[in-house]
């Protein structure tokens, strides 16, 4: 059994949040992902694990990097996938979210990867479907595959995570990206600050295990990670800051800020990135920046996580 | 003095024979005060009748020298409506009116919102003023009460709080996100507090004199609405909030509430509410015609009681010029404002001369408070502090009159009023800047 090669392996059916996730569940799919990035680097990249399966890449908000990785996990896994893209089908003719997923549920996929834009959807969509649902992204909510290729990043790169301050810049308030990492990073024992004007911090966020910040140079302080968001065009044009300008004056990552991090701070970013918003140009492209090893271990991770789950799937 | 003391440098300028009024400290007593460098480098008893070697003299003859007056609210027309104020004009009322600070409003063409035009105006006031300028530049771009203005980046250049000017936010959503972003920079928000859709149309108080005169009133409720909406949102949002010119009993007993429960919130008030009512607008005088409008006389006797009991906290001029284009008009048709500066200090003391409100507590509001508030080091006397300094004669008895006043227009609802109590001084950082002799003579 799988449990013989992970003492406390992921057992579960769907992956929604990572809010409840252990840490043991954690470093068996961080083990496993490391794997899959060696694989990865390999000639042949390709294994058997979901072959005859169907992954369907449900998404009904755009996005490349999220889209094309788990894409490219599916087949590197033997998967038949198939992306379907609701914002321009079904969807756009009035069907509800409930009857894109019975619909879908009919075709009898494997592992439904689901993206959409209202906080809690996925979750509904899980409740109503036969197979395995991998949340990839639902409104503010949860990104929990970004946590885990972020952690993951990290521990390649510091060789742990317990102990490192990690703080996370930007907006917050809109952001599954934080979410997901501050709970990730909590099970794992990092101490975690957010970083943002107050316009865009949630309510409580020390609640959730967060050291809140409003001054950048303050929250940046001896921190092992740096880790940046976007900022959506719509956001910093006067109603939640003023301009990018002032926007990239106090939070936006330079060298004069990232100099009050530690020596070695690691430098990261979900991607896209708004080169000389939050982040300066010369920063993205920064020595210790790990922009480009997140896309990397995306893919291995969403591979851990389809792995992790092959285990579960009925007649395996 | 010892007289192993150096002489001091020609730029020093002893006050003798002087009542010491400090507001801040609530000290009145006789003594002198030294000025050298442009700061008060010393006070006290022992001042009073002697200067250093070298030193100007000023003899104070027994009357007040107190800190200058800082005025929160002056509206100029610079840049765009130069013909009705300068930045130097202005200055020059205020000099007379012993207001050796004064903080300028964003409400010019174009709106003072963005840091190129902070600095404009602080160059135009180097170059031009006589008196000291703060800008107050707007919270939102062109004081349309949409999006925020960088007020961070203002902050740096040197705006010393956010005002939207003559307008109300209307957008509750936005009043609440300038309220949190300002926090994070410990920014001041002063806002003028009329709901826009109450007043529309509106040209005076609501009430008897408003049916009477047949013009449409605004309810007082108009002012009160907006500043319980803003007093809960400091509440969630924890940023520093001043209402900049209540006018009403119930917005004080707002103000008063806010304060009982230790939010950062603090009020102002124009010297036009505390010593005009609606009463004065008579035959529809439109110098009388103003923001909020002139209210009851009960009104105005509360919020002489909220000056006396130190819960209103700053009282301004509202120095607003007007040109006769604009106010020669039907009372429905005129725009709104009057001008001030030079009036301030002389229409509050009728105040003192009642004996409604105490000297201490009534310089206070145009000293020590706003000092405060802004975070200026002026509006005292301690030692070190600028020596920002007027001598008052408060028994002297004059009539205004409009065509000595130094304002470019003449808009003044005190024209021909008598007034008791004037400056004969004014020093901006060490610099005589007003003599009344010698304007007097001239």
């Amino acid at each position: 059994m799988t449990s013989a090669i992970h003492p406390a392996s992921f057992v579960r059916r769907h992956l929604l949040t990572c809010e409840g996730l252990k840490a043991g569940e954690i470093n068996a799919l961080l083990d496993l992902a490391d794997k899959a990035a060696e694989g990865n680097r390999q000639v042949i990249k390709k294994r058997d694990v979901l072959r005859g399966r169907t992954l369907i890449n449900l998404f009904f908000e755009a996005s490349t990097r999220t889209q094309s990785s788990f894409e490219l996990a599916g087949k590197r896994l033997s998967a038949d996938v198939m992306n379907m893209n609701v914002s321009t089908s079904s969807v756009a003719k009035g069907e509800t979210l409930i009857d894109t997923a019975m619909t879908l549920n009919a075709m009898r996929p494997d592992i439904l990867v689901v993206r959409h834009h209202a906080a809690g959807a996925v979750e509904l969509l899980a409740q109503k479907v036969d197979c395995s649902v991998i949340n990839a992204g639902d409104g503010a909510h949860q990104h929990p595959t970004q946590a885990l290729l972020d952690v993951l990043t990290i521990r390649r790169a510091k060789g742990r995570i317990a102990g490192l301050t990690v703080a996370i810049c930007g907006d917050i308030l809109h952001s599954r990206v934080a979410r997901s990492n501050i709970n990730v990073l909590n099970t794992m024992g990092a101490r975690v600050r957010v970083v943002a004007p107050s316009t865009l911090l949630p309510a409580h966020t020390d609640r959730l295990g967060a050291e809140v910040f409003t001054d950048m140079s303050a929250g940046l302080e001896d921190a092992d990670i740096v880790m940046m968001l976007r900022l959506q065009k719509e956001r910093m044009q006067g109603s939640y800051v003023p301009s990018t300008r002032e926007y990239f004056h106090f939070f936006g990552l330079d060298h004069e800020k990232l100099a009050r991090a530690k020596p070695d701070a690691l430098i990261m970013h979900p991607g896209p990135m708004n080169r000389g918003v939050e982040i300066a140009s010369t920063i993205a492209d920064h020595s210790r920046s790990v922009i480009r090893e997140q896309v990397e271990m995306g893919v291995a991770v969403r591979m851990a996580v389809l792995e992790a789950m092959a285990r579960l799937l009925p007649n395996h | 003095m010892r007289k192993s003391d150096p002489s001091p440098p020609p730029d020093a300028t002893a006050f003798l024979n002087a009542r010491l009024v400090d507001p801040a400290s609530g000290k009145d007593e006789p003594g002198g005060l030294l000025v050298r460098g442009g700061v008060i480098a010393d006070l006290g008893a022992h001042l009073r009748r002697n200067a250093p070697d070298g030193a100007t003299v000023i003899d104070c003859k027994g009357h007040v020298l107190c800190p200058g007056i800082i005025d929160m609210q002056v509206f100029t027309g610079e840049p765009g409506q130069e013909h009705r104020e300068t930045l130097k004009t202005a200055s020059q009322a205020a000099a007379a009116g012993g207001v050796t600070s004064m903080v300028v409003m964003p409400d010019t063409q174009p709106v003072i919102d963005q840091v190129a035009l902070v600095d404009f105006i602080q160059r135009r006031a180097r170059d031009n003023a006589v008196v000291n300028v703060h800008i107050m530049a707007a919270m939102t771009r062109g004081l349309k009460g949409q999006d925020m203005t960088e007020i961070g980046l203002l902050q740096r250049a040197g705006a010393i709080a956010f005002t939207n000017g003559k307008a109300s936010i209307a957008n509750t959503r936005v009043m609440h996100n300038v309220l949190l972003y300002a926090k994070d920079f410990a920014a001041l928000i002063a806002h003028h507090t009329e709901d826009p859709d109450l007043i529309d149309g509106a040209v005076m108080n609501a009430g008897e004199v408003a049916t009477r005169l047949g013009l449409p009133g605004a309810h007082k409720a108009a002012e009160t609405i907006v500043l319980e909406r803003d007093v809960r949102l400091v509440e969630i949002t924890g940023g520093r909030y001043h209402a900049s010119n209540i006018s009403c009993a119930e917005s004080l007993a707002v103000v008063r509430a806010a304060k009982s429960r230790k939010l950062p919130v603090t009020c102002g008030i124009s010297v036009n509410h505390l010593t005009l009512n609606e009463n004065d607008i008579g035959p529809y005088r439109t110098f009388f015609r103003l923001r909020p409008p002139l209210r009851s006389e009960e009104d105005r006797a509360a919020m002489v009681r909220g000056i006396a009991a130190g819960d209103i906290d700053v009282i301004v001029s509202s120095h607003d010029p007007q040109d006769a284009d604009v106010k020669r008009h039907p009372f429905a048709e005129a725009a709104d404002g009057a001008i001030g500066l030079e009036t301030l200090l002389a229409a509050a003391l009728r105040l003192h001369h009642s004996g409604e409100v105490g000297l201490v507590p009534l310089l206070k509001a145009m000293t020590a408070n706003p000092a405060k508030l802004l975070g200026l080091a002026s509006g005292r006397l301690v030692k070190g502090a600028p020596a920002d300094l007027i001598v008052v004669d408060l028994g002297l008895p004059w009539v205004v009159d409009k065509v000595q006043l130094k304002a470019r227009s003449k808009n003044s609802p005190f024209d021909e009023s008598k007034m008791q109590g004037r400056v004969l001084n004014t020093m901006v950082a060490g610099n005589l800047v007003y003599q009344y002799a010698s304007a007097d003579r001239s």
